[in-house]
């Protein structure tokens, strides 16, 4: 008789059994879960006669959306969408340009929040208690404050009481900003735009090959590195005029009425501009040229030509993100330079070096090796909280698609496109982040 | 310009202070070395500048329409704080309140039954509080004198708590599961029924509203959460996958897309006859959110505590489900306290989002008195005013956290 | 101390589980009793809204004279009389009706997902809009056209002068699609800004976001008020489309939608004979056949439909006949002084006409 171990354990004490049939019970009851609710889902549908199914994206979606980030185009002589889009285009067409606006706010503000946050993050451990005092104050004000509010502050009691059009605010002729929206610069578009863009990506990614080729030769070789810092100094001078110069930056320029194409219409509202403006009745010739340089006020048409056009929305939504994001940042950037160890500071100014060199050389890259991994949170909520746009008529992926799907009636479908189109921007920008944590990474030998 | 180094947190002792003179002081932070005295005249011209604006469109007495308006304020101040609710329920509230009250105070009181209950800064604090609540301007007369009550009622149990805290120490657990039972009272209390005039929750709002959604919010979100936690770290495969995905799809999408899906898609795939009601919608909304990021927390709580622990349980002979719920889920949860107050403020920040799909909490209300003739245009009174709210209560909430965190820390030393 | 600690929060995690396992009931049971009515698939709204004897109707309750909420949660308006008139034709009861504030946005699938029984909310019937989103549209309670409302200084007079201009529109509206068609059509491309909500969609008009702003005529005019300088802003003339508005229910419920319809339907038969809320119950004894079914002094027609006989009249006596839900509302005794325009009984030229109660 052998004694067989197998046989006496009873199988509700085997530990075998039960991972297998704990499983077996999550599969049913996530499965039966979801077929009832698929199968309300299909009853619900039914009753009310919607539709599954990804072929209304094909229909014409005859509404408008709002273009944000709009360049003047020299052929059509008027602002135009980076993305053009009109509305009759179809459903898939809109919910592009949606995700255009999305992705436009997500770039530029990640990049804005990071410098701001940095910034913000090293000023407090200045030697100047103002500057760290106001950095936490700062802080502590923006965190402890909801988003959607700042937003709607932002949008409703800053940028909507900009000066009406005629009252614009001029900064140097450069940048204006009104209830029309802000009007800056811009590259003009040419062949010359695309060769100076060529020199400037080869200047940086020369200028960093020298940074590091210098930093090494310092450490390494003790060298001073003077001949690499002239070479950097005539990169980025030449960087500086290359930018100034080779962009063919254009201005934007007011657009006044041409009286010479005057019908009786605008006579009559120019004298009554004139009248109301100037307090002047009774113009006898309103088109005479000393009439015209005296009243120039009233011959302005509150239109632009040249530069970049941001809608209001586009740029409350950017301060609003950048202002929140920041903070957080900051408080990480923060955290990181607290967490390299008291003996690291000391020991580099044991060696002699600079607390400028101090920072770049020694602590920072050990601080960027905490900071990467919650920065990469931090990049993700700015992309999700880019949705909030919808609340100030900003025409991003949530907003334009929550129209679609009124308009269209779809709701199922539209919001799988939404999700999935989130899930996948979040997966982008995660991958990014855990690359660049992986280079920055302590490499141990 | 950066020199300092961050302050020491090692076994080291620092150096003993030098006592600077306040010129010294203003020297060595303001003023040196050159570039420091720019920047100092920089930022505090900037801070004249702006605050001498604000003030200037702040204090309004003249009535200059181009200035603040801030009758806004107290003309909605009720509204503000309960939203629509029926003014002759209004008693209701007040005996809610007073039960939140007297079991702050209690609780206050236990903690603290070892230390002098009300030192100098507690007396100016309580002081302090006691002339806001004489002074705000409220229309209603009962209420200065309510919350005056209120306040008393606060410091009265907390002595209470402190002297019988002394004599049982077991209070702190009963304390505890009053807490927990008192929220059936105020779901009571508020809702009606049972004898008391039932009020839709379409007439909850204001701040009410919004401490209801966070807290229900945020107590719902623990037995997910904590599942899914443990789901992914658990071995099987297939409970480890279905947490996964559920965790990272949610965290993945916009709060208000998924508040969206809880308004109108959730109500597509109930049977037919069970409508839940708006804020329940809401609140699923919320609870389905914070849960991925509530798991997430709580992971890296498992994730510290040493495998000894689990072993050391396993060789006492608690099972599996045993050594889980005795041995690492309390360490594990003590352990991300911290974590877990953070979460509840962004929570408590992200019930806004709610005024999007139509929901009057605070910050729907406020959106609400706008839309009024009467109010049009105040958009930088109404706003402050709930940023201020908003900071007092998000404020309080971390550095009372940080408070409780430290005295729970040495504690243990 | 750490043991009493752990088992505390082993207890209060367990508590929560157990204590937050009952709130969801407790608080819809509180917060809308009868929600959760089980029906069955194949039953009514009508059933369904008996059981449960309390309307859910769907409003704005932004727009005065349609459907208005004031401080005091009062609602009024011709949309609410509307409400008011099927609960208490159903009910026999004005009062019990829940008003629920919808977006334009969400407000379809509120009623497809049940949440409200009816919608009353100035909603303009199309063709799919009735086929496929799954509405049923009762008889047209207002005949209206899109406007468009601008400042009076502005100098904009026609469509023409928009180009380059920008437009404030709700999302979701059917005037947010005939406002790109009339554009088009006029060939200038204004901006248009999209707001998800009425009230910020005003705002931003009153801060001069946008130099007009779009929707129903009635609607701006109404909206106008809430302005803050009202006598500044002006109405163009141009109709940029018809706008049919009544009442909707869910598609595949005749039972339900025959009393919505055949109510609505009422009110105006009621003008046509001259019962008003003040003779209903004179009227109901008069002599006139005709009045007499209608009222349901004679015959059966409230049976057909699942109603008391006498329907119509606890209708009228809540809300008075169509011209006195119209005159109170929009009309002589309202702030607005609309004319009836398309809006009078076909016997005085207007659009309105009920089929024979027989």
């Amino acid at each position: 008789m052998t004694f067989n171990q197998e046989h006496s354990i009873p199988f509700w004490r085997d530990d075998r059994f039960w991972k297998i049939a704990l499983q077996v019970i999550a599969v049913v009851v996530v499965a039966a879960f979801a077929s009832l609710l698929l199968y309300n889902l299909n009853i619900n549908m039914q009753r009310a006669g919607l539709k599954f199914g990804f072929d209304f994206l094909d229909n014409q979606a005859s509404f408008d959306i709002l273009d944000s980030v709009a360049p003047y185009s020299a052929i059509d002589e008027t602002y135009k969408s980076v993305f053009p889009y009109s509305p009759t285009d179809n459903y898939a067409r809109v919910l592009q340009a949606g995700l255009v606006n999305s992705l436009l706010i997500m770039v530029s503000g990640i990049i804005l929040t990071t410098i701001v946050g940095i910034i913000i993050g090293v000023f407090q451990f200045s030697d100047n208690w103002l500057l760290r005092k106001g950095s936490e104050l700062y802080i502590e004000v923006v965190r402890n404050t909801p988003l959607l509010l700042q937003l709607f502050f932002w949008y409703s009691a800053v940028f909507s009481q900009l000066p009406r059009p005629k009252e614009r605010l001029d900064f140097f002729g450069a940048l204006y900003l009104s209830k029309r929206g802000i009007f800056m610069p811009w590259p003009a578009t040419n062949p010359l735009l695309w060769f100076s863009l060529g020199l400037i990506i080869v200047g940086v990614a020369g200028g960093i090959w020298l940074w590091f080729w210098r930093t090494n030769l310092i450490v390494e070789k003790g060298q001073s590195g003077q001949t690499q810092l002239w070479g950097l100094w005539a990169i980025a001078l030449t960087l500086i005029v290359v930018i100034l110069f080779g962009l063919g930056w254009a201005f934007p320029h007011e657009l006044t009425l041409d009286p010479s194409q005057f019908d009786a219409r605008d006579t009559e509202r120019f004298a009554a501009c004139v009248a109301e403006t100037y307090q002047v009745e009774n113009l006898s010739n309103p088109t005479s040229e000393a009439n015209l340089a005296l009243y120039s006020k009233c011959l302005w048409t509150g239109n632009f030509e040249y530069g970049l056009r941001l809608s209001l929305e586009f740029a409350a939504l950017l301060v609003g993100l950048v202002i929140y994001t920041a903070a957080f940042i900051a408080e990480i950037v923060r955290a990181g330079i607290q967490s390299v160890a008291q003996g690291q500071w000391e020991a580099a100014r044991a060696l002699g070096l600079h607390s400028d060199s101090t920072m770049r050389l020694v602590v920072f890259p050990q601080a960027l090796r905490v900071i990467i991994p919650p920065l990469n949170s931090q990049y993700q909520n700015l992309a999700k909280n880019s949705s909030l746009g919808a609340a100030i008529a900003y025409a991003e992926l949530y907003n334009v698609a929550n129209t679609t799907y009124n308009q269209s009636g779809r709701p199922i479908d539209v919001m799988l496109i939404i999700a999935l189109t989130y899930l996948s921007i979040n997966m982008v920008i995660s991958l990014t982040m855990n690359a660049f944590n992986r280079a920055v990474q302590l490499k141990e030998r | 310009m950066i020199a300092t180094p961050p302050p020491s947190t090692g076994p080291i002792a620092p150096p003993p202070e030098i006592r600077d003179t306040s010129l010294n002081w203003i020297k060595k932070n303001l003023l040196t070395p050159w570039y420091n005295a720019l920047i100092t005249l920089a930022i505090a011209g900037l801070a004249g500048l702006v605050l001498n604006n604000f003030l200037r469109w702040a204090i309004n007495l003249d009535g200059d329409p181009n200035k603040a308006q801030w009758n806004v304020i107290p003309a909605n101040l009720a509204i503000f704080a309960v939203g629509r609710y029926p003014d002759e329920q209004y008693w209701r509230l007040w005996i809610a309140l007073g039960i939140v009250a007297i079991l702050a105070g209690l609780s206050w009181g236990v903690v603290a039954r070892s230390v002098k209950l009300f030192s100098r800064n507690v007396l100016i604090g309580l002081a302090i509080a006691a002339c806001i609540c004489f002074l705000i301007p409220v229309p209603i007369s009962p209420w200065r004198l309510l919350s005056v009550t209120m306040l008393g009622l606060v410091a009265g149990s907390a002595w209470l708590g402190q002297q019988l805290g002394r004599k049982v120490p077991q209070l702190g657990q009963y304390t505890s599961f009053a807490w927990l039972g008192s929220f059936l009272i105020y779901l009571w209390l508020l809702g009606g029924n049972l004898g008391l005039e039932p009020v839709r929750t379409g007439e909850w709002g204001g701040i009410m509203l919004t401490v209801f959604l966070a807290i229900i919010s945020i107590l719902l979100c623990f037995p997910i959460g904590v599942t899914m936690a443990l789901g992914r770290q658990s071995e099987l495969p297939v409970v480890r996958w279905f947490s996964v995905a559920y965790i990272e799809v949610i965290r993945g999408i916009p709060l208000i897309a998924i508040l969206f899906m809880g308004q109108v898609i959730v109500p597509l795939f109930l049977p037919e006859g069970m409508r839940p009601d708006r804020v329940l919608r809401a609140v699923v909304g919320l609870t389905l959110f914070s849960s991925a990021y509530l798991a997430e927390n709580v992971r890296g709580g498992l994730q510290s505590i040493p495998r000894g622990q689990e072993e050391a349980a396993q060789a006492l002979g608690l099972n599996a489900p045993l050594t889980v719920s005795l041995v690492v889920l309390p360490q594990a949860l003590k352990a991300v306290i911290p974590a877990i107050v953070g979460q509840f403020i962004s929570l408590f920040q992200d019930t806004t989002l709610l005024s999007i799909v139509g929901l009057e909490e605070l910050l729907g209300m406020s959106r609400s008195i706008l839309a009024n003739p009467n109010f049009i245009g105040r958009y930088a009174e109404v706003y402050l005013f709930v940023g201020v709210l908003y900071w007092f209560f998000c404020y309080a909430m971390s550095s009372g956290s940080r408070y409780v965190e430290k005295r729970l820390n040495t504690e243990h030393r | 101390m750490l043991n009493w600690r752990s088992l505390l929060l082993t207890a209060l995690l367990a508590g929560s589980l157990a204590a937050c396992a009952t709130p969801p009931e407790k608080d819809s049971g509180a917060a809308g009793d009868g929600e959760n009515t089980a029906a069955t698939a194949e039953g009514s709204r009508l059933d369904v809204v008996k059981d449960r004897g309390r309307l859910i109707c769907g409003v704005d309750g932004g727009i005065p004279g349609f459907s208005y909420v004031d401080e005091d949660s009062n609602y009024s308006g011709i949309d609410v009389d509307i409400c008011k008139a099927v609960a208490a034709a159903v009910l026999g009861d004005a009062d019990a009706v829940e008003y629920r504030k919808l977006d334009s946005t969400e407000r379809f699938t509120a009623l497809a997902g049940g949440e409200v029984d009816m919608l009353s909310r100035n909603t303009t019937w199309t063709i799919s809009r009735d086929t496929s989103v799954g509405l049923e549209f009762a008889p047209t309670t207002f005949y209206d056209g899109q406007g468009m409302m601008v400042r009076a200084d502005s100098g904009l007079e026609t469509l023409e002068d928009f180009d380059g201009k920008s437009v404030c529109v709700e999302a979701g509206t059917t005037t947010e699609l005939n406002l790109t068609d009339k554009m088009r059509e006029a060939g200038v491309d204004p901006e248009v800004k999209t707001y998800q909500q009425a009230d910020p969609a005003y705002q931003a008009y009153d801060d001069e976001l946008c130099d007009g702003f779009t929707s129903d005529k009635s609607q701006l005019l109404a909206r106008r008020t809430t302005l803050s300088d009202p006598e500044a802003h002006i109405l163009l003339d141009v109709t940029m489309s018809k706008e049919p508005l009544g009442p909707v229910t869910i598609n595949n419920d005749s039972a339900w939608f025959d009393v919505v319809k055949w109510v609505t339907y009422g009110l105006i038969e009621a003008e046509e004979l001259g019962i008003t809320s003040e003779n209903v119950s004179e009227m109901e004894g008069s002599d006139d056949p005709t009045v007499r079914r209608f009222l349901g002094a004679e015959g059966e027609l409230g049976e057909g439909i699942g109603l008391e006989s006498d329907f119509m009249v606890n209708a009228i006596e809540a809300v008075g006949n169509y011209s006195e839900v119209y005159e109170r509302n929009l009309g002589k005794d309202s702030q607005f002084k609309l004319d009836r325009g398309l809006n009078a009984l076909w016997t005085d030229g207007g659009l309105l006409y009920a089929p024979p109660f027989r």
